[in-house]
């Protein structure tokens, strides 16, 4: 993976840069000590480091935006960060950077029942959303694996998704309005809690931009009242096709779980060694979620258990009490750790069409033992959002470019089968230089000319989301 | 013009000369436009349809009432609830789902699955200069680059000519009930709210002839728990309909078909909703409440300056009346946004020929 030379003017220019930026925030809000900075020098996609130039903290908009406009000024880089737990290296800085971080912006601006929103600076993390309502019995929907640690800023930039948003959607559909800071240092209010502000939809394309647009330090988020009751129920098959056939019936059938995920075989065994949740040795395994009152809990479960009859699964569990239902999710959670106890992996989130499900799998199988690395399967089967995760060996020499280029050739094979690079991850420097598979130039020029207009000079997180050699003109400005 | 590919399309905006005018069937347009006609009716045809995957792909001249049809045939239906406003705006002609697409056409369900935009995977569209152009694609989740089809979505065509769509559908639920209330108007917009703020996951909230209308969907038993529990948490009378024909006349807005007067779509926070009518105490005006009071329609007089009464939100004139023709359609938008969207304009339709004149 190529990052960009770092700009030489702006290395030299190290002390001037701090110094500004010191006129412009607090003392306590700039970080220029590399000991200090370390913490920033990467996210969750930890094989890639790199040391910034400074890191700031804000705790307000307006200081945000005269962050913006300084660095502006300068001609400095800046790259926005939430909680760093991007799996993309969407908040990787680069060493001519600024990190902006928002984890100090974290306090509850509005909270409004009646009208079911919630203001939040961004910095605030995803599940403290769901923590400010809670108690009046209400809840934020988006609910990704992260979400006691990523804040809702991340969530924006990467539109991230979770295990219910089969039923709830993604961010995009439960934001309703930000404050947008560009790079200019200008602050645009985009939309607001009515569902309907008249014009472009520009919060629609703010929502997943990455960071590449503004830096979102406000957001008006939509709250729904919590359900009165939820209940998963376990089913182990003994073909991956087959489970994958009881999902789209499942589907067809007009019920709306909020969460269908899936494990494979590899995930099954690994995950039982770590966390003992007594899941099944099958083929593959489906958790079904489904919300409501007790009665209609029943009557949801009664049609799924009898459309998954019809595939004859070989263990069919479902939970009576709460300590069964925590057990049945048990494993599902603790999924990502247990691979990450037998080894080092990489997540890739390649979605494709339901129908490709069964077909796509068995290829995985066939490469997998190709290539002679390890893979496991753990996803929202749903819609379709693959999460493999192929185990490698960081300390063995050409190991990670081994596993890269499988991992490219996955994603290649989720496009082929008409469906795209990530689903929920994001691109950030990790599928970067796949991004021709999925689209033409022309389709690439036109994502860039929106950038252009938001920021013209494209100092903000220039180095991600598009191949370099795409970007190099203008990054040049 | 009537291109019937994608290829001719991009030919025909790129030779153009002068500005065009974009016309899938013409039904939904707001505003008067110029330009040369750009029919695109040709490009018709439902290229995918997959009930198990919950997905139709079609070309964006296909008619509504096709791809209805072919969803209805599976039990299956577009989520967001179309409207059809033919008879509103006094329109005749063929509804199509490119035009459903620009327009980010939703109807009373918005407040339970969110607009047409939401259910919107992917779109193909040529920009002004006749580039052809992908964003999205057909599965469920895609996060890849930015998100130019929520862009497209609402632009009515100011960005580009949508050639193909590509939908996320629904099941049709086995059920679905309406409680319906005589209610004074206050008391009614405050129902609509508490069942939103209930967990009884409510698809429709409604005030039209001093009758608070709740929906709920579902399956059979669900559907009967909740209308029950519903009227228990709100108190009062309420009759309990079942089936959804009532709804058509929420989603089309059909208590003003015939009547005479501009309307208003006004989109506030619903707890505003009351405010924005009693600041019209003394002027002639009838109005219709959808998503809990979120959305109202005002049929007034030419003269009332609506926007003037709306005290956060946005007013957009549906339906204009001889001599309105220097008030703006769209509502007005600050500065910086502005700014962004004519930097878009220029960027995607640089000469500017793509429904000139349509949104400001
Ligand atoms: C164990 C684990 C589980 C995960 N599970 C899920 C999951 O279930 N679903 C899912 O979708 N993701 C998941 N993720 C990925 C990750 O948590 C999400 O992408 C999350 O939204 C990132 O939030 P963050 O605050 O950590 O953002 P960061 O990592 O700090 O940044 C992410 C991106 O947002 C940009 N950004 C940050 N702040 C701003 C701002 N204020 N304005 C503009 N741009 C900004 C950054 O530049 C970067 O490009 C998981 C990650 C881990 C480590």
């Amino acid at each position: 993976m190529d990052m960009p030379k770092p700009d030489a003017r702006v290395l030299d220019a190290r002390e001037a840069v701090v110094a500004r930026l010191r006129t412009v925030l607090p003392g306590d809000a700039v970080i220029s000590d590399p000991a200090e900075t370390r913490a920033y020098d990467c996210d969750a996609l930890t094989a890639y480091r790199c040391a910034p130039l400074a890191v700031v903290l804000p705790r307000t908009t307006a200081e945000v935006s005269a962050v913006l406009a300084a660095c502006s000024a300068l001609g400095v880089k800046v790259v926005p960060r939430g909680s760093g737990t991007s799996l993309a290296g969407g908040a990787l800085p680069t060493a001519d950077c600024v990190v902006l971080g928002v984890a100090r912006m974290n306090a509850v601006i509005e909270t409004d029942y009646a009208n079911r929103f919630i203001k939040v600076q961004s910095g605030r993390t995803n599940l403290s959303v769901t923590g400010a309502v809670e108690a009046e019995g209400w809840f934020y929907a988006p609910d990704p694996s992260s979400q006691l640690a990523c804040a809702i800023a991340g969530n924006i930039a990467m539109n991230s998704g979770g295990a219910h948003c089969l039923k709830y959607g993604v961010t995009t559909n439960n934001l309703l309005g930000v404050t947008l800071v560009l790079m200019s240092g200008e602050v645009v209010e985009i939309g607001g809690p009515w569902l309907e502000a008249g014009g472009i939809d520009l919060l629609g394309v703010i929502c997943g931009s990455e960071g590449q647009l503004g830096v979102v330090t406000e957001a008006t988020l939509r709250i729904l009242p919590r359900p009165e009751g939820a209940r998963p129920v376990l089913m182990g098959f003994d073909a991956n096709a087959v489970a994958g056939a009881c999902v789209a019936d499942i589907i067809k059938a007009g019920i709306l779980p909020v969460a269908i995920e899936f494990m494979d075989r590899p995930c099954i065994r690994a995950t039982e060694e770590f966390a003992h949740a007594g899941y099944p040795d099958c083929e593959a395994l489906l958790i079904i979620e489904v919300e409501g009152s007790p009665a209609e809990i029943d009557e949801q479960l009664a049609r799924i258990k009898a459309i998954a009859a019809r595939h004859q699964p070989v263990a069919y569990r479902e939970s009576g009490s709460e300590e069964e239902s925590r057990k049945i999710w048990l494993g599902r959670k603790s999924a990502f750790g247990a691979m990450g106890n037998i080894n080092d992996y990489m997540c890739l989130d390649g979605t494709i069409p339901v129908s490709e499900l069964p077909f796509v799998l068995r290829r995985i199988g066939e490469m997998s033992a190709e290539v002679g690395l390890d893979v496991a399967n753990v996803f929202h089967a749903g819609d379709g959002n693959m999460h493999p995760l192929i185990l490698y060996d960081a300390n063995k020499p050409g190991d990670l470019e081994r596993c890269e280029a499988f991992g490219a050739a996955i994603l290649r094979l989720c496009v082929e089968v008409g469906g795209c690079l990530t689903g929920e991850h994001g691109v950030g420097i990790e599928k970067r230089d796949l991004m021709q598979v999925q689209f033409s130039d022309a389709d690439l020029e036109a994502q860039l000319t929106v950038k252009d207009v938001f920021d013209p000079g494209w100092l903000l997180n220039p180095a991600k989301v598009f191949p370099l050699a795409v970007t190099a003109a203008r990054r040049a400005g | 013009m009537r291109p019937e590919t994608e290829a001719e399309l991009s030919e025909m905006v790129r030779g153009a000369e002068g500005s065009l005018l974009l016309r899938g069937g013409g039904t939904r347009r707001l505003g008067s436009g110029v330009g040369g006609l750009l029919d695109l009716s040709g490009l018709s045809g439902i290229s995918l349809y997959e009930p198990g995957a919950l997905t139709l792909v079609a070309g964006a001249g296909t008619p509504l009432t096709e791809v209805e049809a072919l969803l209805a045939g599976a039990r299956q239906r577009l989520a967001f609830e179309v409207p059809d406003l033919r008879g509103l705006l006094g329109r005749e002609g063929v509804s199509t789902l490119g035009g459903v697409a620009a327009a980010n056409a939703s109807g009373p369900r918005r407040v339970q699955v969110g607009a047409c935009r939401d259910h919107l995977l992917g779109l193909r569209f040529v920009n002004g200069m006749g580039v052809a152009i992908k964003s999205g694609g057909r599965v469920m989740k895609n996060v890849t680059g930015l998100d130019l089809v929520k862009l497209l979505a609402g632009s009515h065509g100011v960005l580009g000519v949508i050639s193909e769509v590509a939908l996320k559908v629904q099941a049709v639920p086995e059920a679905a009930a309406t409680l319906v209330g005589s209610r004074g108007l206050a008391d009614g917009l405050a129902a609509l709210r508490a069942a939103l703020g209930s967990p009884y996951d409510v698809s429709g909230a409604a005030y039209v002839d001093g009758a608070a209308l709740i929906r709920v969907e579902g399956m059979a038993g669900s559907v009967a728990y909740r209308a029950q529990a519903l009227q228990a948490r709100l108190g009062g009378a309420w009759d309990v309909v079942e089936g959804a024909d009532l709804w058509r006349g929420v989603r089309d807005v059909s208590a003003f078909a015939g009547a005479d007067g501009a309307v208003w779509r006004v989109s506030v926070k619903p707890s505003d909703a009351l405010a924005v009518v009693t600041g019209l105490a003394g002027v002639a005006h009838r109005a219709v409440f959808d998503w809990g009071g979120g959305l109202i329609w005002l049929l007034v007089a030419a003269e009332v300056d609506v926007r003037a009464r709306v005290p956060g939100g946005h007013a957009t004139l549906v339906r204009a009346l001889p001599g309105m023709e220097a008030v703006p359609v769209f509502p007005p938008e600050t500065a910086a946004v502005a700014a962004l969207t004519r930097g878009l304009r220029a960027q995607f339709d640089p000469r500017g020929i793509l429904n000139a004149g349509m949104m400001g």
